[in-house]
Formats: structure tokens, C-alpha cells, sequence
């Protein structure tokens, strides 16, 4: 007899629980209901490059904030995951670090019939120490792959000291820091490295970092945590995250520049875009051996990728105003302000503007 | 066993009952729908990894073919998890003693409920922990490994400087494998028939003789399963290999530098989400392979278990 | 066994002649372990304070002091026997404290971390138009317990009834393999059975079908097998003079099975769906291919994507935004939920083992 009533008790507090906890109406921020009827309404899916992440939060809470019935959800999958459900048609628009190309380039314009590609985000890549005492160093291309790839072992080597006259350089082992993941961080920074220092960067451009034996940590905090814990090591990572961390300036041509988002931003003005690729198809050669004064040539650019037409028009609609604030002059600096990206310029803004009312026009 | 003596018992009476054919049959379904999902799991793999077995070795990530992606790969998880066991097994066994047979009883049963919060902890937060906590830890003694060891391959150094080494992700392992594995043994420890127990102890047997003679052979098989059961779990690990490993590639077995092979599932975590074309058959083809590595760790588990069935059973 | 001379069977382990005359052997006093204890720690402070104070080689001296020491006085006094026991119960006592050194460490570590933001927000508001500071985790929470509520569902009775037939029934070919496949199981990475509830929901349902239940499916590919070994290895355990007995008394086997069988092996089959649930409710990779994130609410498992507490937790922490502090505290505050509820969870199981399972230890 006792046995069944606490069953029953048991039973009834299980009940209780989960009723309270699939009944409760909803988060207390959510609570706005149908707002006041203006604006736009629907549910849109992205997904794509990690890299984008946080300038996406910044986007779709300001985006969402003017349209309270949109909901726009983007699932850092990755770039590769990203490109191929966007192909597949499993999302509305995708993100990725790597332009689409070859196969992929002519399914997605299958499934797109006018594939629409932007660059959206560009970030600066910091290439940062932690060194006792050492704030700032300059680096040529040459030395800075020689360091990564283990070549110049020690802080005070000629090569360093030359380039750095007057800086108090210590005898510390070299302790290069890289990406464990498969990153589009590494893809751009191996990609500089090979462009801009042929002959002391072997190895092949590749997301995947190529040099074994190193210190290897996962995602852009892992790098930052690895650079921050030991000493005498260089790592590169998202300028945003670099905090407090020594900074390398960079050399390009005579100079030596610093990231900064502008200098980062000047990049895309001296790219060539690729030809043949589509009318709305903006990918980018990035001139990473450029000697363009103030222009700072390691930066990731990651694209957003939509379609001319989609199955249903109120899905293109939806589309084309999120990528329409996504490249406005307040979406970028939304993104600058909390990813730390460097907003786009108004010329390029200019050039892309055919292409984001493309989005969708088909019907 | 016995069950044999059941089906002689029922077979007499010969009067099969609807509501036990149905059941029989719930549960056979059930067994059978495990296999269909497995077969669909093995066939997605398969077909997904197919690519990379066909394609020119120049297109496999390292350009080295297949064979020489995986490779270093399995010996990095086959490393990573028998360290973690051999940290965890035994002394699995000992906690396991300790809340059977000699904590008081009234907190057996408290204590066991702590060590399985060791299991609650989700893989990701041993990562960040692993990463934030323990490897800064083991920089003093790996340092000195590496001074004064250094001569034996496995601590030859250099030392890393941030303490993410093989080293740490076994120890991390081990920590999350050890539940599972007490877990296991502390119940069949428990089982005991308290018979053979007052029977040692009354020839005069100490505990721990008492231990030997009737608890160890009785539960002794539940170690081994306990410990397949911990291994599968390490093998298969992703994120917190992933976040504490600092896997730079290579194979050594030196447990203490900052360059250590990685292992199959952190390698796919690590890899999968920026990845594309071969490179994603590629990482699968590496999933495949880990599911051989869990086959054949399970059938040499079983092989050894069959041997010693004799053992278990009840009184 | 090199040279046959030294093959002569070992002296008999019993003490020296002279004493196996007496009935009543020496022994320690009460007291003597604390005393030891005392003694030893005495020693490895002074040893310690004098190398540089550390506290892991003090607290290993110590553990191994008391533990030769106790064996050397207590063989002394004592004899061989009762020495090895004590030594024993020494090294047991401390394996049992060495792994609670880690559980503590963690414990610490995430609750230090996540007390920041452990506040009625956090547990009140999602992620909806929160840009920085601010927000809360809400989705991610409702979201977990309906993916691994759901995962449960499917995979407790599935796997229950699995480990039923293997140990009642299973005889052959069939329940050996389903034996060998479910082992086998246990290897399947993570993230392969998040592709793989991926690929199968856009086989049945079409592209880009990206919800709560394919999360939950590919949390139930991983659940399963650990519940049908932890079960078998509980069921298996249930004496068959209890199966016997009541198959006397006329009862079928079904009701054996329900009545008698899984009631008594209940405490340990709770054990292992509870370490089943724990294993998959901080799952990330998985979740986020096969049931996605968002920022928003969402209560339908069938129908849009739905954040989960470990995806949320991990992408608080590995794309953070400017500054990055906010967000590293949301996904210290997740983890530490996480925990919580799996406590919970935990406590749930301990009380239904208390609760419904026959008395048969005293």
C-alpha cells in the first residue's frame, strides 16, 4: 500500500515538473508578442563559417530588434557545412570563409539560378606574443614565416633584432603557437604567408595548418589562452581577440603597419575581383604581397552567400532586407563595435549594392 | 545457466502463454531495431567514405594517401586511451573496494553518488577545466621528467611550455572514464554473495584476504567489462581531447612536448566543421576506422570474458 | 621459475613458528592509525617545508609514510597478515580521496566561474536581440531537457527491452550479434551519429530539416548501447534462485521479467540510465548538425531549429564577441547548469532506487 502511494507521489511531482517547465510562456525577453504589426515576419535559416559568428549575433539581435516577428537563426557549422547546405538548399543563406568554386560553384547557381556572393565580414588577423617586457615588434613576411616554420628558434636572432633596433630582445625560445582546427584563419594566414614569402614559406596554402611540432590549440580562444599561458610564444589569431597580447607590425613594402580596421578595409580596394564567376559574384585574389602604404594584408574575408530566386518569394524578401542591413554603414559598424570587424567602404558598398537587390528578384 | 532448466520446466507444461510470446517479441524487436539503426549508421559510413578510399593520394589532406593520414591518427587514440586506462583501471577497482567493503555503511551509498558526479560532468567542461586547470598543473612535473627522465623516449622534452600534452589528456581521460568504470565493478562488487564473505572471514580470513578469495573472483569478470566500457568511452572522446590536446601531428611517445599526435574523434571535431570534398571522406573513412578499433577492443572483451564465465553466476 | 632448485614450493604465509603456539595475537592500539597518521604528516611537513613547500609531494609523503609505516610497526606487532590488510586498507582509502581531488577541482573551478552569472536573468531570458552583455540561457535550458527528455524516451525502453532479451531470452546467432553490434556501438564518434540523424532526416523529410527530434535521434544512437550494457550487466546480476522461485509458484515469464527481475535489478539499471543521460546531455557536436541553434525560444521539437545548453556553452566560449568577457561568463554559467541538471538527474535515480527496489541487502 505505502508503495503505490509514493508512486503515485512520485508520479505526480514528475507531472508537476514538467508541466511547469513546457508551460512556462515562453523567455521574459520574448514577451513583445506580435508587436505592433509593422515590419517583417517569417523565420529565416543560415548557417556557415564559425568566423562570423558573433558579427551575426550583433546583426540579427539589431535586425530582429526593428522586426519582432522575424526570427533569423545562424548555426555556426563551419564553412564547409555551411557551403553544402546552402547548396543543398537546406538553408536560406549561408556563410562561408573560402568563395564558393569549381562543383560547388555550379550547384549552388543550379540551386540559385542567380547566385548572389558577398564579401560581408572582413577581419583583421593579429599575429601576437607574449614576451616579457616587449610590447611591439616589427616583422618582415620572410621572418615571420620563418618563425612559424620553426626556422629562427630563438627571440634575439639577427633576423628580429635587424628589423627591431632599440628593443631589448631576450635569449627565450620560440614557441610558435597554431590552430588545431581546420580554420579559415589559418587558410588566410598560410595563404599570406606563401604569397608574400615564396621563398621561406614552403608549404602549401592550406586551413589545415602544415607545419608539425608545434603548439597547436583549438579555435581562436584556444590560441589566445596558449599565447597568454606560456612564454616566448607567437601565435595568430582574430584581431578582436588579441586583448592586451604584444602586437606585430607587419612589413609591407618599406613599412611596417599595424592592424588597424581601416588598414585591414583597404585590402578589398586592392584585390582583384575574379572574373567569370557570375554578375553577382563577388569574390576576391586578395593582393597579400601588395606595398600599398597603410594597407595591412592579413585578413580573413568571409562571404554570405543567397539566391536570385527562392522557392518561396517571401523567403527572398526576408533574405534580401537581412543582407541589405547586414552591408548597410550600421550593420558594419554593429559588427566593428562587437566582433571587431572592419566595416567595409562606402565605395565597395556602392559596387555591391546591384547585387543585394538581386537577392530574391527572381521570384 | 539455468535458463535451460526454465525452458525444460515451461516446455512441460506446454502451455504458451499470448501475453509471454508477446513480450518475447517486444523484446526481440527491440534487440533487432538496434541492429537495423547500426546498419544504417555502418551503411551512411560507408558510402560516405568511399570517395576517399578510390581517390589519388594527393587529394587526402598530407597528400600521403590514406593510409598515411589515418595512421598516426589511430596510434594517437590508441595511446591516449590506454594511458587513461592504465591511470584509471586500477584504481577504479580500489575505489570501488573502498565503497563496498570498507567505508562505513552508512555513507557507501553518499559516496558512490559522489564519484558518479565525476560521470555528470559534461565532456566539454572537462575541456575547458583540462585546459584552465590541470595543464598549468602538470607544467612543475613534467619539467622535471623531462630534466631528470629525459633519457626514457616517453619524457624525452623538451617540455611544453603550456602544459597541453598527451600527458594531460590522458589523466583528463582517465578522470572521466574512472566513474564508468567504478561504476560498473562497485555494483557487481555489491553483489557479493555475503554467503562467501562470512564464510572467509569466519576461517579467519583478514578483509583483504576475504577480498581475494570471495569478492575478486566473484566480480572479477565486471572489471574487465567495466573497463571496455571506459575504454569505448576514451576512444571515443571528442571535446575535451579537442580543447586540451595540443595535437600538432606526428608520431612520438613523448608524453610530455607540445607536439602529439591527435586522436580519430578529436581530429574529426577539429577538422569536420571548415572542411570539404575528399577531406570530408577522408575524416570519415578515420570514423570507420575508430569503429574497427571499438570491434576489436570488444571482441578480445568478450573472448576473455566467455573464457572465464565460469566464474560468475550465482550461488 | 628460471632454476628448478628455486621451483620448492614457497614457505607456508603464516608467521614465525614461535608464535603460532599463542592463540591471541598482539595488535596495535585503537588508536594507533590516527597516530601514524599524525606522525606521518608530521614528517612530510618538515620534509616538504624544507624542499619547497608543495602541496602534492606533501600530500603524497604522506599517504606513503603512513602506509609503510603502518605496515612496518604493524607487522612487527602484528605479523604478516594483518599488516598486508591494514597497508591495503591504507592505499584504498587513499585511492578514494585522489579521485575526489579532480571532482572537487572542477566542481570549484566551475562554480567560481559560472557564479557570475547565475542570476534570475540568466535563467529567465534567451539570447533574443542580445548583443554583448546581458541575456540569458532560457532556449538553451528548455532545449536540453526536450532533446535529452526525447532521447530518453526512445532509448531507455528500447535499450531496456534489448538487455531483457540478451539476458532472458537470447539464445543463438541473433542475440550474439545484437551482443557484438551493440558493443560496437559504443565506438560510434559522436559526431558520426550526429551526421548520421542529419542525413537521415533529410533522406525522410527533405533538405535542411534541422530540429530537435534529429538531435534527439542522434543523442539515442549514442544513449542506446550504454543502457543495454549497463542493464544486461545489472540484470544479469539478479540471482536465478529469485527467478526460480517464482516460476514455481506458477507465475509466466513476462511477469517474472516485470515483477521480480527489473524490480530487483532497478538500482543498477538507474545507475546506468543516469550515466547514459549524463553522458549525452553535454553532447555539442552532434547537437548542432542535427538540431542547429538559435537565440530564441522554442518548444516544438518537430519544427525549427532549437539551442541547446552544451552548443550554446561552446559557442559562447569558442566565438566570442567584443569583449569577449560577457560571453565567456554566459558559457561558464551554461556549464555549470549543466551540471546542475545532471545532478538533479541523479538525485531523480538515487531516490527511485531507494525507493522502488526490493530490500535485499541488509
Amino acid at each position: 500500500m505505502q508503495r503505490s502511494i509514493v508512486r503515485r507521489v512520485v508520479a505526480g511531482a514528475a507531472v508537476t515538473t514538467l508541466t511547469l517547465v513546457l508551460g512556462a510562456c515562453g523567455a521574459a525577453n520574448e514577451e513583445s508578442g506580435s508587436g505592433d504589426g509593422s515590419g517583417l515576419s517569417g523565420t529565416i535559416d543560415g548557417a556557415g563559417a564559425s568566423s562570423q559568428e558573433a558579427a551575426q549575433q550583433a546583426w540579427r539581435a539589431a535586425f530582429s530588434e526593428k522586426n519582432p516577428d522575424l526570427t533569423i537563426n545562424y548555426s555556426p557549422i563551419g564553412s564547409g557545412g555551411g557551403r553544402e547546405r546552402f547548396v543543398s538548399g537546406a538553408s536560406d543563406f549561408g556563410g562561408t570563409d573560402a568563395a564558393l568554386e569549381g562543383d560547388e560553384l555550379s550547384k549552388a547557381k543550379e540551386r540559385c539560378g542567380d547566385l548572389v556572393e558577398l564579401p560581408v565580414y572582413v577581419s583583421p588577423v593579429a599575429v601576437s606574443f607574449n614576451l616579457e617586457g616587449v610590447e611591439k615588434l616589427n616583422l618582415r613576411p620572410a621572418t615571420i614565416a620563418k618563425i612559424f616554420n620553426q626556422q629562427i628558434t630563438e627571440w634575439n636572432a639577427p633576423e628580429i633584432a635587424e628589423a627591431n633596433p632599440g628593443v631589448d630582445l631576450p635569449d627565450t625560445p620560440i614557441t610558435p603557437v597554431n590552430r588545431s582546427d581546420e580554420s579559415g584563419t589559418t587558410e588566410n594566414f598560410t595563404d599570406y604567408l606563401s604569397t608574400a614569402a615564396p621563398n621561406a614559406w614552403p608549404h602549401e596554402v592550406s586551413g589545415d595548418w602544415p607545419v608539425p611540432g608545434g603548439e597547436a590549440a583549438k579555435g581562436t580562444s584556444g590560441v589566445k589562452s596558449a599565447i597568454d599561458a606560456g612564454q616566448g610564444t607567437i601565435g595568430y589569431l582574430d584581431a578582436s581577440q588579441a586583448g592586451d597580447l604584444g602586437q606585430v607590425a607587419v612589413g609591407v613594402g618599406d613599412e611596417f603597419v599595424s592592424y588597424s580596421p581601416e588598414a585591414a578595409a583597404k585590402v578589398l580596394e586592392v584585390s582583384e575581383r575574379k572574373k567569370d564567376q557570375g554578375e553577382h559574384v563577388f569574390a576576391y585574389d586578395l593582393a597579400r604581397d601588395t606595398t600599398e602604404s597603410g594597407t595591412y594584408p592579413i585578413v580573413l574575408v568571409s562571404y554570405g552567400m543567397a539566391c536570385g530566386n527562392y522557392e518561396d518569394a517571401e523567403t527572398g524578401e526576408l533574405v534580401r532586407s537581412y543582407f541589405e542591413y547586414i552591408l548597410s554603414e550600421e550593420g558594419q559598424r554593429k559588427a566593428a563595435d562587437s566582433a571587431g570587424s572592419a566595416p567595409i567602404s562606402q565605395a565597395l558598398r556602392e559596387e555591391l549594392r546591384p547585387a543585394v537587390e538581386a537577392i530574391g528578384a527572381n521570384g | 545457466m539455468s535458463s535451460i532448466g526454465q525452458d525444460a520446466v515451461q516446455g512441460r507444461r506446454a502451455r504458451k502463454r499470448p501475453a509471454d510470446q508477446a513480450f518475447r517479441g517486444i523484446t526481440t524487436g527491440a534487440g533487432v531495431l538496434i541492429l537495423v539503426v547500426l546498419a544504417g549508421v555502418a551503411a551512411f559510413l560507408l558510402i560516405e567514405a568511399w570517395p576517399a578510399f578510390v581517390a589519388p593520394a594527393e587529394e587526402i589532406p598530407g597528400e600521403g594517401g590514406l593510409v598515411l593520414y589515418i595512421w598516426p591518427l589511430v596510434f594517437g587514440t590508441l595511446l591516449a586511451a590506454a594511458l587513461a586506462l592504465v591511470l584509471a583501471a586500477p584504481l577504479a577497482v580500489l575505489i570501488a573496494l573502498f565503497i563496498t567493503h570498507y567505508a562505513p555503511r552508512r555513507l557507501a551509498q553518499l559516496l558512490g553518488y559522489v564519484i558518479d558526479l565525476l560521470a555528470a560532468v559534461p565532456s566539454i567542461i572537462y575541456g575547458l577545466w583540462g585546459f584552465t586547470v590541470l595543464a598549468p598543473a602538470t607544467l612543475t612535473p613534467t619539467g622535471w621528467l623531462a630534466e631528470n627522465l629525459g633519457f626514457i623516449p616517453l619524457f624525452a622534452g623538451p617540455a611544453s611550455t603550456t602544459g597541453r600534452t598527451m600527458f594531460t589528456t590522458a589523466l583528463v581521460l582517465a578522470v572521466m572514464i574512472l566513474p564508468i568504470i567504478t561504476a560498473v565493478i562497485r555494483e557487481a562488487f555489491l553483489q557479493t554473495p555475503k554467503l562467501y564473505e562470512e564464510a572467509a572471514l569466519a576461517l579467519g580470513a583478514t578483509r583483504l584476504e576475504m577480498i581475494r578469495t570471495a569478492v575478486l573472483p566473484f566480480g572479477g569478470s565486471s572489471i574487465l567489462s567495466g573497463s571496455m566500457l571506459g575504454l569505448g568511452r576514451a576512444l571515443g572522446e571528442t571535446m575535451a581531447v579537442a580543447i586540451v590536446l595540443s595535437a600538432s601531428g606526428g608520431i612520438t611517445f613523448n608524453l610530455i612536448s607540445s607536439g602529439n599526435p591527435a586522436t580519430i574523434a578529436a581530429n574529426i571535431a577539429l577538422e569536420f566543421p571548415e572542411s570539404s570534398g575528399v577531406a570530408i571522406d577522408a575524416l570519415i573513412a578515420s570514423g570507420l576506422v575508430l569503429f574497427a578499433i571499438t570491434l576489436v577492443v570488444n571482441m578480445i572483451a568478450r573472448a576473455v570474458i566467455n573464457r572465464r564465465t565460469d566464474f560468475s553466476g550465482a550461488s | 621459475m628460471s632454476t628448478p632448485t628455486k621451483s620448492r614450493p614457497a614457505p607456508p604465509e603464516t608467521d614465525p613458528p614461535g608464535d603460532s603456539t599463542r592463540l591471541v595475537r598482539g595488535s596495535l592500539p585503537r588508536r594507533a592509525s590516527w597516530g601514524a597518521l599524525g606522525a606521518a604528516t608530521l614528517v612530510a611537513a618538515v620534509v616538504a617545508a624544507l624542499t619547497g613547500f608543495s602541496v602534492t609531494l606533501f600530500v603524497l609523503l604522506v599517504v606513503v609514510l603512513y602506509t609503510a609505516g603502518m605496515y612496518v610497526w604493524s607487522r612487527s606487532a602484528e605479523g604478516r597478515r594483518k599488516a598486508a590488510d591494514r597497508a591495503f586498507t591504507s592505499v584504498v582509502t587513499s585511492a578514494f580521496l585522489i579521485a575526489l581531488t579532480p571532482l572537487i577541482s572542477v566542481v570549484i573551478t566551475v562554480i567560481s566561474r559560472g557564479a557570475e552569472r547565475f542570476d534570475g536573468k540568466f535563467f529567465s531570458y534567451s539570447m533574443r536581440g542580445v548583443v554583448g552583455d546581458g541575456g540569458g540561457a532560457y532556449h538553451a535550458i528548455t532545449g536540453t531537457l526536450i532533446t535529452s527528455g526525447l532521447a530518453t524516451l526512445m532509448s531507455v525502453p528500447i535499450g531496456l527491452a534489448t538487455a531483457v532479451y540478451l539476458v532472458e531470452y537470447g539464445r543463438g546467432r541473433l542475440a550474439k550479434s545484437i551482443t557484438f553490434f551493440v558493443d560496437v556501438m559504443t565506438g560510434i564518434p559522436s559526431i558520426v551519429a550526429g551526421l548520421f540523424a542529419y542525413a537521415l532526416f533529410t533522406l525522410v523529410f527533405g533538405a535542411g530539416t534541422i530540429n530537435g527530434f534529429a538531435g534527439a535521434v542522434a543523442l539515442s544512437v549514442l544513449m542506446i548501447p550504454i543502457v543495454v550494457r549497463s542493464s544486461e550487466e545489472m540484470i544479469k546480476l539478479v540471482p536465478d534462485d529469485l527467478r526460480e522461485a517464482a516460476f514455481a509458484l506458477g507465475t509466466p515469464k513476462w511477469k517474472v521479467i516485470l515483477r521480480v527481475v527489473l524490480p530487483t535489478a532497478v538500482a543498477g539499471i538507474s545507475t546506468g540510465v543516469t550515466l547514459a543521460i549524463a553522458r549525452v546531455v553535454g553532447e555539442t557536436a552532434p547537437l548542432l548538425i542535427a538540431t542547429g541553434t538559435t537565440a530564441s525560444t522554442n518548444f516544438n521539437p518537430f519544427s525549427g531549429q532549437m539551442a541547446t545548453l552544451s552548443v550554446f556553452s561552446y559557442y559562447e566560449y569558442a566565438s566570442p564577441g567584443v569583449p569577449p568577457e560577457p560571453y565567456l561568463a554566459r558559457a561558464w554559467t551554461a556549464a555549470l547548469t549543466l551540471m546542475l541538471i545532471v545532478m538533479v538527474l541523479n538525485l531523480v535515480a538515487r531516490s527511485i532506487s531507494l525507493f522502488f527496489a526490493p530490500k535485499t541487502r541488509s
